[in-house]
């Protein structure tokens, strides 16, 4: 397994800075989940400026808040669980 | 693998002690281990016996304590985060002299350092809340 | 043995996040655990001289501060956007700094196997 780190985001854009922060710290080879408020990243309107970025949302979250992910992958909790076992470290943006 | 879960935000004001529950069921569901659950900062909260849910709401104290008994996990409240927030035990208010105790059952107080071990012993840890 | 990188984001006072953020850092080595420290957005704050919070009953977040050093945590790292964006020089710090940019912080995070940000 590689040396990756998986960045949880669970913040929307209120907290652009927070979003911000994550961006700068992401490495190749590193992915990022959205969460919890975090998941309005993951719409059609943010798409092109984390077109560079291994992006995935969180559909419990999505559900919750009627909104679709555009143009990323969509994991349930279990897919959460594989994020955080294929990533050696992970790092949450709250 | 082996999973240490830090919870810092509290139940109601934030969404993150409830996705750390979902989380840890989807662990337990897949066959990984929990070293420990560590509430720290707000997250104590989740912790508190004494937070009371309508009928037609979660009671995310409750539904914790059912999780972490039912499974025999190991979870530990930060002492000094917790009775400065108001999550106490009858050892502690004993020794401040105050009445009542809100704990709930399956959780214990201890320092921080049963967090820095856990993390040390885990393959994973993930943090659950914390920022503001 | 694990290394921990603690991050926090919090201006002192307005809040115990800066406190339990140290409280952190501190536990971990004092449970001979390597650990950094790296302050970003308003905990760059946390290191302007001269704090008296006796004026708002709280405790000195300095006495904790002076602390980091006898447990081997000498170096702060610093986000050196932030520290621009809100004025700040290292010169005028309480202690020691390494300012980081982006490829700095990606590479910080790089070194350590446990990161919480507090």
């Amino acid at each position: 397994m590689s040396d990756t780190t998986l960045h949880i985001l669970n913040r929307g854009p209120n907290q652009a800075e927070l979003l911000n922060h994550c961006l700068d710290s992401y490495s190749d080879g590193d992915a990022l989940l959205f969460i919890e408020d975090g998941i309005y990243w993951a719409t059609e309107h943010y798409a092109e400026q984390l077109s560079q970025f291994h992006c995935f949302a969180l559909k419990p979250d999505l559900e919750a808040r009627g909104v679709s992910a555009s143009g990323i992958q969509t994991v349930d909790d279990a897919g959460f669980v594989d994020l955080c076992i294929n990533h050696s470290r992970s790092v949450s943006w709250s | 693998m082996k999973f240490t879960l830090l919870i810092q935000s509290a139940p109601i004001d934030s969404q993150s002690s409830a996705t750390a529950l979902r989380f840890a069921r989807a662990l337990l569901a897949k066959g990984h281990e929990i070293e420990r659950i560590f509430f720290y900062r707000s997250g104590v909260q989740s912790a508190n016996r004494l937070a009371l849910a309508p009928q037609d709401e979660t009671n995310l104290p409750l539904e914790w304590q059912s999780f972490i008994s039912e499974n025999q996990l190991d979870a530990v409240v930060c002492i000094a985060a917790a009775i400065r927030r108001g999550i106490v035990n009858a050892a502690e208010t004993a020794r401040y002299g105050v009445e009542g105790d809100n704990l709930i059952e399956a959780a214990e107080l201890s320092g921080l350092g049963q967090l820095v071990a856990a993390c040390a012993a885990s393959d994973r840890v993930i943090t659950f809340g914390g920022g503001a | 043995m694990k290394r921990f990188l603690i991050i926090a984001r919090q201006a002192p006072y307005g809040s115990a996040a800066a406190r339990e953020a140290i409280e952190l850092a501190l536990a971990c080595a004092l449970f001979d655990q390597p650990v950094s420290l790296l302050l970003l957005d308003d905990a760059c704050f946390q290191l302007l001289p001269e704090h008296k919070p006796a004026a708002i009953q709280q405790k000195n977040l300095a006495a904790m501060q002076q602390s980091l050093p006898l447990y081997d945590i000498d170096k702060i790292y610093i986000c050196e956007k932030s520290m621009h964006q809100r004025g700040l020089h290292p010169e005028s710090l309480s202690l020691e700094v390494v300012p980081l940019d982006a490829a700095g912080m990606k590479k910080l995070i790089r070194e350590h196997e446990v990161v919480i940000n507090v």
